[in-house]
């Protein structure tokens, strides 16, 4: 877990940022817009410093960023690594799951073919001879 | 929920990605739903709207494979590789090269049967930790999601 030092964060730093709940509803927070370190700390029963722990976390896998507003340090969510891991997850997982479910049909309608083909003499419709 | 407590996917190691899903069926079956193009193209299609005009399998140690993807809308994608291993109804280990992406991933497909049911276990290898996240994010992602409302929608799986 060495600190990030490329300037696009890779996607198990993102994984890593938001395997934690803390950091997930902070992520969530900032979604609704910039917020300072003591606004975001006010929903957690945690002190500043552990919250700002967390922000420095999300920063370093490049989901946060901080800046200057007047006085207060403002936190802003940053979106590039968030899709990018929403592309894996979802494009990926969905990609999949569509397949293994198609093949979840499939594997039932071969066994049926395989049940209706062997002990009977019925013939169904579209059944040739099973050739391997 | 049954669904997903026998399907994950994983990164065992910086370079890999690794599906595992549980079918019920016997390896046999499982094994000719994988290998032969004519099951291949009825269920190897991605999100709706794609089919498989290009499904060619020379299922031997140096055969190779062919499957060219296409859509209406957003166009085409291919990949190609050659078999290194073949055992029948248990192991296939093949090279594979997509189209648009720099260099060749190992891939180790297993069929374990149990009780008459068969885990699926693909294991895809990448030359390097980028060519994986790369492959990944972009390969098979339907476009790169922006909207908040999908990065919520994530967030809340992570629950």
């Amino acid at each position: 877990m060495d600190a990030v030092a490329t300037a696009t964060p890779l996607l198990d730093d993102t994984f890593a940022a938001l395997a934690d709940p803390t950091r997930r509803a902070i992520l969530e927070r900032l979604m609704e817009g910039e917020a300072s370190v003591a606004e975001l700390t006010e929903p957690f029963d945690m002190s500043q410093p552990a919250i700002s722990k967390h922000l420095k976390y999300l920063e370093r896998a490049g989901l946060v960023s901080r800046h200057r507003d007047a006085q207060r340090r403002m936190c802003r969510l940053e979106a590039a690594p968030m899709a990018q891991a929403v592309a894996w997850l979802e494009g990926y997982r969905r990609f999949w799951e569509a397949n293994y479910a198609r093949l979840d049909d499939l594997l039932e309608r071969m066994k049926a073919e395989e049940a209706s083909a062997s002990p009977s003499t019925d013939t169904p419709a579209g059944t040739d001879e099973d050739s391997q | 929920m049954t669904l997903a407590s026998t399907f994950t996917v994983t990164q065992p190691s910086d370079t890999e990605v690794q599906l595992t899903r549980e079918f019920d069926a016997t390896a046999r079956l499982v094994w000719d739903a994988y290998t032969k193009p004519e099951y291949v193209r009825q269920w190897l299609l991605g999100p709706d709207g794609w089919d498989m005009p290009v499904c060619e399998i020379d299922l031997r140690v140096g055969g190779s494979f062919h499957y060219q993807w296409s859509h209406p809308t957003e166009g085409s994608f291919g990949t190609q590789g050659e078999f290194t291993e073949v055992t029948p109804t248990s192991r296939i280990v093949n090279t594979e090269r997509m189209e648009g992406f720099e260099g060749e991933s190992i891939d180790t497909i297993t069929f374990e049967e149990a009780n008459g049911r068969t885990t699926m276990t693909m294991t895809m290898r990448f030359p390097s930790k980028e060519a994986r996240d790369g492959a990944i994010a972009t390969g098979m992602a339907d476009g790169v999601a922006t909207s908040y409302d999908r990065l919520e929608r994530v967030i809340d799986t992570f629950e």
